[in-house]
């Protein structure tokens, strides 16, 4: 990309969103530098899911401007107008932001080495051979180098996530997204989950994390970020917002979940 | 249960408490003596029936024996396995495309599969039938050509429309719309959540559909379709309206020439049966083989087998443990 180093690679402007008649963002504005690691925290139904889903146009926007790596989601500039992506344009996006889901969402069909393979042979054309390698080293990094062959059924919930964080990696992401990636997950399983996150963010991957686990937002996290009700009520240094919250909501929230 | 207070109190088989529980020996189960009676009530009807059947002087079994192999009725056994394969295949391909219509963006394509699928299961298949042997009242010529020029094929609509093809096209173009529903419902059946990863990795959307989706959706599709094609196998009798030498046919025309008419329906019957049993057997291996890799219609089935599959290993590792036990003392 075009960017500069020291333009953010992620920035929201005023993004709004309805559902219907009930509106889930009222104007977020939000930031994310390169090599940044950043949570989102806030209560069920703020629309933080919502917003993550916004920047790999998942959802699309109602107003509002989000640029990624420099470029306008959704839309390119011509002179004085803007022209809708079209369908090849907003896959070609997507190819450079990684996204990991609350539920796994890892495909069925397939063994944990053709998911994480699957997508760098359909999409990149990279060659079956240099896939597999690369599917086996990426698997090997996320401890689960003896299950390459296993279906997803035949995996705990611990070790599908992190097959799916190694199948968005193998795109070679410049961004990756979380989308609660432990809230699936039954308590003793979150861990081996959250250490391969630990390890790619000391790895310097810029990442934008929608969580409920404050602990890993305070030890890993460069901002933290609070939403509730649509709008960003709060955001700073993880410790500092977790110390000193300055807004009443922000004090609500986390005495109920601290 | 033996007591032996010798071997100490390990395990549960050499607990001394044991022989005051109920087990095989000392304890006396249900009879369930109205299971017997119904069973006998049910074999003496059977028996009744099948003797009255056998010894009816009414049914020739010598001709049943005789025709079971006659040659006109294995040429249309040929021609029913041939009818009800190719019309389920070029069916199943019509509802892939009218299951694809309904599920699109462009209302003009939903509008058009709703209309196809009310129209084709709105009306018998016998109508049907009967509409496309005689399309030549309507079309007299079938005519593909090059509009505004003079480049292109004629056929007489007679010659086109044999008994078989009618046939065949009734047929397909009616499974295509039940095979429409069938996939269309496998597709939704598949999450939403395995196409928005494929999104996020930056699949089109036709990579998601033929990667993704519809492998998933196959085995979804499979044992409804299985039906669909058993079923064919007999709504192929129908054809004997527009003579398509299918076996029912076959077995019509032999017993209007010597009126032998229960023995040919039951030579027919036994073939039907054969083939019905055959192609259920198929249908089996097939579920089988699809429901190997794990896909959302299966993967309860599948996670059950592998529980299973880790419980036995766990006992299998426990004796082990146990017999490592016993050797150390």
């Amino acid at each position: 990309m075009t960017s500069t180093e020291n333009e953010p690679v992620v920035i929201a402007e005023g993004v709004r969103k309805s559902f219907g008649d009930s509106e889930v963002l009222r104007g977020v504005d939000f930031a994310v530098a390169h090599g940044e690691v950043a949570c989102i925290i806030g209560p069920s139904g703020s629309g933080k899911s919502t917003f993550l889903r916004c920047l790999n146009a998942l959802e699309s926007i109602d107003a509002g401007r989000i640029r990624v790596n420099g470029a306008d989601v959704g839309y390119t500039l011509r002179g004085e107008m803007f022209r809708e992506w079209r369908l090849t344009e907003f896959a070609a996006f997507r190819r450079d932001i990684g996204m990991v889901f609350q539920h796994f969402n890892l495909f069925n069909n397939m063994t944990a080495l053709e998911n994480v393979a699957c997508a760098p042979i359909k999409v990149k054309r990279t060659s079956k051979r240099d896939a597999r390698e690369r599917g086996h080293a990426l698997l090997e990094r996320v401890g689960l180098g003896a299950h390459a062959h296993k279906y997803p059924s035949q995996l705990s919930g611990g070790q599908q996530q992190r097959v799916a964080i190694a199948r968005a990696l193998a795109m070679d992401p410049s961004v990756m997204l979380f989308d609660e990636p432990t809230s699936g997950l039954d308590p003793e399983l979150v861990d081996e989950v959250l250490e391969v996150m630990k390890g790619l963010a000391v790895g310097g991957m810029t990442m934008v994390l929608v969580t409920h686990e404050i602990g890993f937002a305070r030890e890993v996290a460069d901002s933290l970020t609070f939403v509730d009700g649509g709008v960003v009520v709060e955001s700073g240094a993880p410790r500092e917002v977790l110390a000193n919250p300055k807004h009443e909501r922000t004090k609500q929230f986390l005495s109920k979940v601290l | 249960m033996g007591t032996n207070a010798a071997s100490g109190a390990l395990g549960a088989d050499e607990d001394p408490r044991s022989a005051s529980w109920p087990n095989h020996a000392n304890t006396i189960y249900n009879r369930h003596p109205g299971r017997f009676i119904v069973a006998l009530v049910c074999i003496a009807a059977l028996a009744a029936f099948v003797y009255a059947l056998a010894t009816n002087p009414n049914i020739s079994w010598k001709d049943v024996a005789f025709y079971l192999f006659f040659p006109k009725i294995l040429q249309g056994v040929l021609v029913t396995l041939e009818l009800s394969i190719l019309a389920t295949v070029i069916g199943l391909a019509i509802g892939v495309i009218l299951a694809i219509m309904k599920l699109s963006h462009n209302p003009v394509a939903r509008m058009l599969s709703t209309l196809y699928i009310w129209f084709f299961r709105g009306t018998p298949v016998l109508v049907q039938l009967i509409f496309w042997f005689n399309l030549a009242f309507l079309f007299p010529k079938l005519v593909i050509a090059i509009p505004f020029t003079s480049i292109g094929y004629m056929w007489d609509t007679n010659t086109v429309m044999t008994g078989f093809n009618a046939a065949l096209l009734g047929l397909a173009l009616n499974l295509g719309a039940y095979a429409a529903e069938i996939v269309r419902a496998g597709i939704q059946a598949v999450s939403t959540g395995q196409s928005e990863a494929a999104s996020s990795l930056g699949m089109t959307s036709a990579q998601r559909m033929r990667i993704v989706v519809l492998p998933q959706a196959v085995r979804i599709i499979i044992p409804p379709f299985g039906n669909e094609f058993i079923g064919m196998l007999k709504t192929t009798s129908l054809v004997y309206v527009v003579a398509g030498n299918d076996l029912m046919t076959n077995a019509s025309q032999i017993y209007k020439e010597n009126s032998k008419i229960m023995e040919l329906l039951i030579v027919a019957s036994l073939w039907y049966m054969l083939i019905t049993a055959v192609a259920t057997y198929f249908q089996e291996k097939l579920e089988k083989r699809f429901g190997h890799a794990q896909g959302v219609s299966s993967a309860k089935r599948t996670a059950r087998r592998v529980g299973l599959g880790t419980a036995a290993v766990r006992v299998i590792e426990t004796q082990a443990a146990v017999q490592l036990t016993k050797d150390g003392q």
